[in-house]
C-alpha cells in the first residue's frame, strides 16, 4: 500500500492557496466544490493544464486544469487585457498562476512533508490529449466553480524511494 | 533623480504586472528594464546600470539566489537594492536571500500596495 499524506491537509492547503491567488491577484470569486480522488490512469482531456514537479522527502506533481475559455478569462483578469484565443501570453499567465497556487500549496505542506523543491511550470493546451504520471498513488482533485465554468487544482505526492545499491545479477550455475 | 529599475522574472505576465505597478507607484522610477532569468539579468546590469532590482527566485538557467550572490560578488553592484518577489516563502529561502544581501522579500501572490510599501522603504 502506498504511504500517503493526510488528504484533509492536502485539500485544505489547495483551497487556501487557490483562494489566496484568486482573491489577491485576480479579483475573481471562486467557490470550492467537493474534493475527490482520481486514479493516475490518464484519460483523454481538453483545455489547458499547468503542471509543476515537486521533490523532497515526498515527490510528485501539482497542477491545474480548465477549459481554454476559462484560461482566457482568468488570464484577462490577471493582465487586465482581453484574449480572443489561447496564445503564448495566456499560456504564460496560466503558468504563473499554476506557479503561485502550487508554490503556496507547497509552502503550506512543508510542515508535514518537509522541504520541497519546485520545477519550472509547464503549460499545455490542446484537444483530446492525455497527461499521466508514473506514480501509483491517486491524484487529490479539488474543483472550483469560477465564472460559470470549472477549474480543477490537483496534486499527487508519494514518498521518495530510498536509494538502493544496484543489484548484482544472480550467479547462475551452468547446466549439467 | 529618477531611479532605473530591472525586473527579473521568467514569467512575462509578472514582468508586465510589476511594470504597471512601478509606473503607477509615483516613486520616482525612471526606465524599466526586463530579464527572464539570472543570467540575462547579469548581462543587463553590465550594459545598463540600475538603481533597483526586483527579482524572482525560481527561474531557469540561473535562479534568483544565484543571481543575487553573483551580483554581490562584484564591487560595483554590491549596494544596488534588491527586492525578492517569489512564491518561495520558506524561512530558509528568506534567510538565504537576506544573508546574500536582499533588502526585502515579498511573497506571491502580492497586491500592488505591498510592492509599493516595500519600495517606499527601499527608495
Amino acid at each position: 500500500m502506498v504511504q500517503e499524506l493526510d488528504q484533509g491537509k492536502v485539500v485544505a492547503a489547495i483551497r487556501q492557496a487557490t483562494g489566496d491567488v484568486f482573491s489577491t491577484m485576480l479579483g475573481v470569486e471562486i467557490t470550492s466544490l467537493d474534493a475527490y480522488r482520481q486514479p493516475c490512469r490518464p484519460e483523454p482531456a481538453d483545455g489547458v493544464i499547468g503542471l509543476i514537479g515537486l521533490t523532497g522527502r515526498w515527490t510528485g506533481t501539482g497542477g491545474l486544469a480548465c477549459t481554454g475559455e476559462l484560461a482566457r478569462k482568468i488570464s484577462g483578469q490577471f493582465l487586465m487585457s482581453e484574449f480572443t484565443s489561447v496564445d503564448q501570453e495566456v499560456l504564460d499567465a496560466m503558468g504563473e498562476i499554476t506557479n503561485m497556487i502550487i508554490g503556496n500549496f507547497k509552502n503550506a505542506l512543508e510542515e508535514e512533508a518537509g522541504p520541497l523543491g519546485m520545477s519550472i511550470p509547464m503549460v499545455v493546451f490542446g484537444h483530446n490529449f492525455t497527461a499521466g504520471t508514473t506514480y501509483s498513488a491517486d491524484w487529490v482533485v479539488v474543483p472550483f466553480a469560477c465564472d460559470g465554468d470549472r477549474l480543477e487544482v490537483k496534486a499527487c505526492l508519494v514518498p521518495k524511494p530510498e536509494n538502493k545499491s544496484p543489484r548484482r545479477p544472480a550467479a547462475t550455475k551452468p547446466e549439467a | 533623480m529618477p531611479v532605473d529599475v530591472l525586473i527579473v522574472d521568467d514569467s512575462a505576465a509578472i514582468r508586465k504586472i510589476l511594470q504597471r505597478v512601478l509606473t503607477q507607484a509615483n516613486l520616482g522610477v525612471g526606465k524599466v528594464f526586463e530579464a527572464a532569468d539570472g543570467r540575462e539579468a547579469l548581462d543587463a546590469v553590465k550594459q545598463q546600470p540600475v538603481g533597483l532590482i526586483l527579482s524572482d527566485i525560481n527561474m531557469p538557467n540561473m535562479d534568483g539566489l544565484q543571481f543575487l550572490g553573483e551580483l554581490r560578488s562584484h564591487d560595483q553592484w554590491k549596494h544596488v537594492p534588491v527586492l525578492m518577489i517569489s512564491t518561495e516563502g520558506s524561512q530558509t529561502k528568506v534567510m538565504e536571500a537576506v544573508q546574500l544581501g536582499a533588502q526585502g522579500f515579498v511573497r506571491k501572490p502580492f497586491t500592488a500596495d505591498q510592492i509599493k510599501e516595500k519600495l517606499a522603504g527601499i527608495l
